[in-house]
């Protein structure tokens, strides 16, 4: 083995850092000076951010730490994206926490801890570390969840999530024990090196406990209960956390873990995962019809396109990863938009989640509404904007490995899909404002952050092809 | 001029963004530049149509980018004889919307004026678009505006006219990409061309055939996807109406003529009754329906899917004439007789929506049973009104005669029975329309409101003038227009003649 040099792990070790230092900030400043945190967070995140570019690029594959640790240009530009979003999503959350009395330091370290869990799970290459990875995000995020503490829908979401996110944690330990035990490693390399031969019943077991607890982690029907509840009852900024920087891990997490792991047994948990996607497809789209709430909307809409995530991967190519990659990251690009909105909308005592909030938001708050009706088109799979190459890069692969029934029924739950999409278009352009509603935030900076958002959806719309080619360069 | 295409396409949507950043208080000269935009976009079809090389079947004023390098998908433009009459039709009809909407709009008209002029720039790269994936970039993007138009200034059922509009059209939509997707994964690029020159086996152009059909027979409409129609007219306003009659219903016909029948000419050979027999229950299974209809919107839109079931007509009759005759010599006339009367039915229908837009902004009613006798009040307007109305029933003279005659012509070299079922809906034309100018224009005045009415301002004059214009210089001397589209038509005859098998 070469010389170790840690300089690919410069994320991580930064990342660490910053979280002591932004806790003992924290408490060394006090409670007059609380400005100092969200300022600081962010400054961290830009210098980490500016550490790996500088440090953290690899040349090639690279393995650190014994081979625990696995340094390649996928990890570098998910960590890249993950400071990104981490930074963006606590930019727009800080007057929603401030309006509710919940801006504290713990709630920024919390975020750091949990992206270090983001990046340990894009860097593994073992068993072991996938798991501290997964257990790192978990435990950071179920405390978010809970953490206005004198909300009892938070605290019963945190809960949910924490139980049954305790039994997926289990189902994955499980499996990986019986992986474990048929090949006598816990490094993925050597694992789907050892795993060339014939389909052992026990492999399959096994399988079936990994495919269960990703299939959770991910959101993916019948496992994805948590999900709507969680997204509903946490802070919005929580919500927000979640459901954008931890795809990228959970992405991750299935791609180390299945795709280059158990690579050998492609057969098998491809064919468990066309399943999951089905049902998934089937039931996120026609349970959000029925929804009231938008944060619940948006969790089934969530769960939605989590079906077509794992469509990529179920076509079982490269060509299927990178197209899963590209999904994810124009996923959590019109995510961190769509709930940015709400925050934006939200004020002190009004929350502005249910669908009947935004009724005239157009009139009331063009920017905000036009903002919010751009990523409602791209999650539809509407073109000029990203998400409709997202849908097509997905039907692409399905047709190319030959899956012509995913393809008809993905195409059908698009349309399906639409219909929620357009009702929350028709709320803010067709229906006349309430005199009753709050007026929404006017923080300019954050405005000018989600107009960059929403822009941004449109001009990787109309030229896809960059972040095209660099999904597929990231995955061959 | 070079990038003529890409300035007929870039300049309105320009112009739109203009007129939203210049927002609803400076409407005024949010109002100018709209129409100042669509004039130029106008004139400058004027070089299109000038410089067109009439002697080719080429695409001209050609333009290509690379756009998306990794799927072999390009900025790829040109025009050849069925894209150029649409162009400058999508061009001419843009202005009197425009000039339509002057006062009528109160609210919100900044964002009404940029959702035409968007439009009107995608609309035109539809036509355009030489790569299929291009194609479908314009033509999915243009339903935005719209589904906006309708849902903002539309009438009391807008919200379910357009999203029923929006999820139909999606729909067929969705799986025409899944066929486009499917051919360039043969094909290795998304050029119309090499789709079009792609062997393809009986079984896969028939799916693709049908994943085609989904999407043009909604837009079309055809019987039986047509419902959305009469509610997405009714709803939407007068404007809204215009694009849609005028425009957005061709871009089924001219997918029909641009994919189907190149991509796939032996499954079309061998479903053309199923796409014959459809016309003909438009024709004349929708024109029994137009007769009992008390609204005169929902009139004009039954009467749209009667007339735009010749376009289907002509298009796919041309196989049973090469059956029947062992010929192509009079295929030929069929599609000249579809692309004729899809330009026709472009000018009639958007000036009769036009026409009810004058009655509508003054009465507010759209019930016939609410008029009667208009003439005694309107005189001017009562002229406009029965020529367009006479036009839409075929008369000759007009350009409604020259496509539905040609149709006619070229079914009966297939089978008389055809010309015989489709010469109906002359009969029945002239029953619904004349009867609506009979209820509307003719008799004693019916109601105080109508013994108040003002005849046409001369915004109106203007508007209406230049459509009757258009009407019986097509109506009289079509020869340019056939001219034009003549080797385009004698190219695609041969494509959709010949066998892939």
């Amino acid at each position: 083995m070469s010389s170790p040099s840690f300089a690919p792990a410069t994320p991580e070790i930064w990342l660490t850092c910053a979280v002591c230092i932004v806790l003992l900030a924290e408490v060394f400043a006090g409670e007059r000076r609380r400005g100092l945190t969200p300022t600081l967070t962010l400054l961290a995140l830009a210098l980490g951010a500016a550490l790996t570019v500088q440090y953290g690029q690899v040349a090639q594959r690279t393995l650190l730490f014994d081979g625990l640790y696995i340094a390649d240009e996928l990890s570098w530009v998910l960590k890249l994206a993950g400071f990104l979003i981490v930074a963006v999503a606590l930019l727009y959350s800080r007057s929603y926490l401030e309006n509710r009395g919940i801006l504290r330091g713990e709630y920024y370290v919390l975020a750091l801890t949990a992206l270090l869990g983001i990046f340990v799970l894009a860097s593994a290459n073992s068993l072991l570390t996938l798991y501290l990875g997964v257990e790192l995000l978990a435990l950071s995020v179920y405390a978010m969840v809970a953490f206005d503490r004198d909300s009892g829908v938070a605290a019963e979401s945190a809960m949910k999530y924490f139980v049954l996110g305790a039994i997926a944690s289990g189902t994955l330990l499980y499996g990986m024990s019986v992986i474990y035990g048929l090949t006598g490693t816990l490094d993925l390399g050597e694992i789907a090196a050892r795993l060339n031969g014939p389909l052992t019943p026990g492999l399959i077991l096994g399988l079936t406990f990994i495919v269960v607890a990703v299939a959770f982690k991910l959101g993916a029907v019948p496992f994805h209960m948590w999900l709507p509840d969680v997204y509903e009852g946490a802070p919005t900024s929580v919500t927000l956390f979640i459901g954008t920087a931890p795809k990228l891990a959970y992405f991750a997490l299935t791609l180390r873990l299945l795709t280059y792991g158990l690579a050998g047994a492609v057969g098998e948990w491809s064919q468990m995962l066309a399943g999951l996607a089905v049902l998934t497809l089937v039931v996120g789209n026609v349970v959000a019809i029925v929804q009231t709430n938008l944060k619940r909307m948006l969790a089934y809409s969530t769960i939605a396109n989590v079906g077509f995530i794992v469509l990529g991967f179920v076509a079982g190519t490269p060509e299927g990863y990178s197209a899963a990659l590209y999904y994810t990251l124009v996923y959590v690009l019109v995510a961190l938009g769509s709930f940015g909105v709400i925050l934006l909308a939200s004020r002190k005592g009004f929350e502005a989640d249910r669908l009947e909030d935004y009724r005239g938001l157009q009139q009331r708050d063009p920017l905000l509404a036009a903002a919010m009706m751009v990523l409602m088109f791209s999650t539809a799979g509407v073109p000029p904007f990203v998400g409709f190459w997202a849908k097509l890069r997905i039907f692409q692969v399905l047709w190319e490995s030959h899956h012509l029934w995913l393809v008809v029924i993905a195409a059908a739950m698009s349309v399906v899909g639409a219909y929620y999409y357009l009702r929350v278009i028709k709320l803010m352009y067709f229906d006349p404002p309430p005199e009753t509603l709050p007026p929404t935030a006017r923080s300019a900076g954050v405005r000018f952050a989600l107009g960059l958002n929403a822009a941004a959806v449109l001009a990787l719309g109309v030229l896809p092809g960059p972040l095209l080619d660099l999904c597929a360069r990231l995955i061959h | 001029m070079p990038h003529l295409l890409s300035i007929l396409i870039w300049l309105p949507i320009a112009a739109g963004l203009a007129v939203l950043a210049l927002g609803d208080r400076q409407i005024a000269a949010g109002r100018w530049l709209a129409l100042a935009a669509s004039l130029a976009t106008l004139a400058l079809t004027v070089p299109l149509w000038a410089h067109f090389d009439t002697a080719t079947a080429a695409l001209q004023f050609a333009e290509k980018l690379a756009w998306i390098p990794r799927f072999q998908a390009y900025y790829a433009l040109g025009v050849d004889g069925i894209s150029l009459p649409l162009i400058v039709l999508t061009a001419f009809m843009t202005v009197p919307v425009v000039i339509a909407g002057w006062t009528v709009i109160e609210s919100r008209p900044a964002q009404y004026y940029a959702a035409f002029l968007i439009m009107e720039g995608l609309m035109i790269g539809v036509f355009s678009a030489s790569d299929a994936l291009l194609f479908y970039f314009f033509w999915e993007a243009m339903l935005i505006p719209m589904f906006l138009i309708i849902g903002i200034w539309g009438g009391p059922r807008r919200v379910y006219a357009t999203i029923k509009f929006f999820l139909y059209t999606f729909l067929g939509s969705v799986f025409m990409l899944t066929a486009f997707i499917y051919m360039y994964l043969k094909a290795g690029d998304y050029g119309i061309a090499s789709l079009q020159a792609l062997p393809l086996t009986l079984s896969e152009q028939r799916w693709i055939f049908l994943a085609l059909m989904l999407a043009f027979a909604v837009k079309v409409p055809m019987f039986p996807v047509h419902t959305w129609l009469p509610d997405a007219h009714v709803e939407a306003p007068t404007g809204g109406s215009v694009i849609l009659a005028a425009i957005m219903l061709k871009m089924g016909g001219y997918g029909f003529l641009r994919f189907s029948l190149p991509i796939a000419p032996d499954a079309s050979r061998e479903l053309d009754l199923l796409v014959i027999a459809l016309s003909l229950i438009a024709v004349i299974y929708i024109g029994f329906v137009a007769l009992v209809q008390q609204d005169m919107k929902k009139l004009i839109a039954y009467s749209s899917i009667a007339h735009m079931g010749f376009v289907t007509l002509g298009a796919f009759v041309i196989y049973e004439i090469v059956a029947a005759t062992h010929s192509t010599q009079g295929a030929g006339m069929g599609l000249d007789g579809a692309m004729v009367q899809m330009i026709s039915h472009g000018l009639i229908s958007g000036a009769l929506f036009l026409c009810v837009g004058v009655l509508y902004d003054r009465v507010h009613s759209r019930q016939i049973a609410d008029y009667g006798g208009v003439v005694n009040t309107m005189p001017v307007f009562a002229t406009f009104m029965v020529l367009f109305a006479l036009a839409n029933t075929g008369l000759p003279g007009t350009s409604g005669f020259v496509g539905e005659f040609l149709v006619i012509i070229a079914s009966f070299r297939a089978s008389f029975w055809y010309a015989a079922l489709a010469a109906v809906t002359l009969i029945l034309g002239a029953c619904y329309t004349l009867w609506l100018v009979k209820r509307v224009v003719f008799g004693a005045v019916a109601s105080p409101k109508v013994a108040a009415l003002e005849d046409l301002n001369p915004r109106e004059f203007v508007v209406l003038g230049a459509l009757a214009v258009a009407v019986l210089a097509v109506g009289v001397w079509p020869a340019p227009l056939l001219k034009v589209m003549q080797p385009t038509i004698h190219h695609l005859v041969t494509q959709a003649i010949a066998t892939k098998l």
